[in-house]
């Protein structure tokens, strides 16, 4: 197997957790910079629509850098799109398989499933749930806990912030909560 | 701290300390993800950021962070993959931070690396609850929304935009919420 044949396969963990663990040093060595990315949603509204509310009411542009973060992310993606994707189906566990047959979910090709995430989706009350209120609750309870898996999680837990060990347990005790009782019941929907 | 003690590059223009204090104040609140640099650079400066962007997005597809399958076998504990990662994450974050503070290491310009300490509100509780939730429908946090559109899943426009208009909602709803 070549290098690029074995760059295209899924990383492991030991692999990729150390090299998402070291963001952190390197944004704080070539700029001072507290590793996060939810801050980039308050950024957008603050430089689009602060409509006179005093939380967005600051120099977004100090925070420029943040925003160009968030568009190397994107690139990142884009390039590996382009030249590192992994041509096979994603490999899903089987118990999670035959759970997600049961709702009709049986398109492993993607990172995301298919069936779920996609435009015609956003015509059904199922795709509306999962794409627009997801989306919704991530924006306001990041916001609302100051920070997401990237900013309390990694960057917080490496500063010992007993704030973020606490919103790092609520974010797997909510995801613990919804995905075990409450999306089973959203996926079974057929509208 | 006091910010007039701190030296600086010759030729680096400072901001006025009185602009800085209020405007750092807001741009911190609620965020744990902050520039403390207190240099003014050129915008173009800002691409090393783009860099170190693009390898963080590479990462997150190529270790299969942003797929919603991954994250579903999280919550279902049905693989370690995400614990292994987020957990040697987390332990390499710690040991960096360690060193950058025992050595008082300074950044390629020269300045004093600083951090912040957080104070607990009960935002983290009910607000990461929430956010949960939004992890376990959407298979997504902040950073992967932006990685899964850069690779193709164009749908996941609709929801960082609907994430932003949630984060535009809780700043308007702020005062009201409990904290």
């Amino acid at each position: 197997m070549n290098f690029i044949e074995w760059i295209k396969q899924p990383w492991p963990w030991y692999v990729a957790g150390p090299l998402i663990g070291l963001t952190v040093p390197v944004l704080l060595l070539i700029g001072n910079k507290s590793f996060g990315v939810s801050a980039n949603l308050r950024h957008i509204c603050a430089a689009c629509a602060p409509m006179n509310i005093s939380f967005f009411k600051y120099d977004w542009k100090k925070e420029i850098w943040n925003l160009f973060f968030a568009g190397g992310i994107l690139l990142g993606g884009l390039l590996t799109a382009l030249f590192l994707q992994n041509p096979d189906p994603v490999v899903v566990d089987p118990k999670l398989a035959t759970e997600l047959a049961g709702y009709g979910v049986t398109n492993t090709d993607g990172l995301v499933p298919k069936e779920l995430f996609n435009w015609s989706s956003l015509f059904s009350l199922k795709g509306l749930i999962l794409i627009v209120a997801g989306g919704f609750l991530v924006g306001f309870g990041t916001r609302y806990a100051g920070g997401c898996t990237s900013g309390h999680a990694i960057m917080g837990l490496s500063n010992l912030q007993l704030p973020s060990l606490i919103a790092t347990c609520c974010f797997m005790a909510g995801g613990f909560f919804f995905a075990n009782f409450v999306l089973p019941l959203i996926l079974k929907l057929n509208i | 701290m006091d910010r007039a003690t701190n030296t600086f590059p010759e030729g680096v223009r400072r901001d006025k300390t009185t602009d800085l204090n209020t405007d750092f104040e807001i741009r911190s609140q609620h965020s744990m993800c902050v520039n403390r640099s207190e240099i003014d650079k050129p915008i173009l400066s800002n691409i090393k950021f783009l860099f170190a962007g693009i390898l963080f997005g590479i990462i997150l597809v190529k270790s299969e962070v942003i797929s919603w399958f991954r994250i579903q076998e999280m919550f279902r504990l049905q693989s370690f993959h995400m614990y292994g990662i987020i957990g040697s994450a987390i332990a390499v974050g710690m040991i960096s931070v360690f060193i950058i503070k025992k050595l008082r290491l300074k950044t390629i310009d020269g300045e004093p690396i600083q951090f912040d300490n957080k104070k607990f509100n009960k935002g983290q509780i009910y607000g990461g609850l929430l956010f949960g939730f939004g992890w376990a429908m959407t298979g997504a946090c902040p950073g992967p929304l932006f990685a899964l559109i850069g690779n193709g899943a164009t749908v996941i426009i609709v929801t960082l935009f609907s994430a932003i208009i949630g984060t535009w909602v809780y700043g308007f709803l702020r005062d009201k919420l409990p904290h």
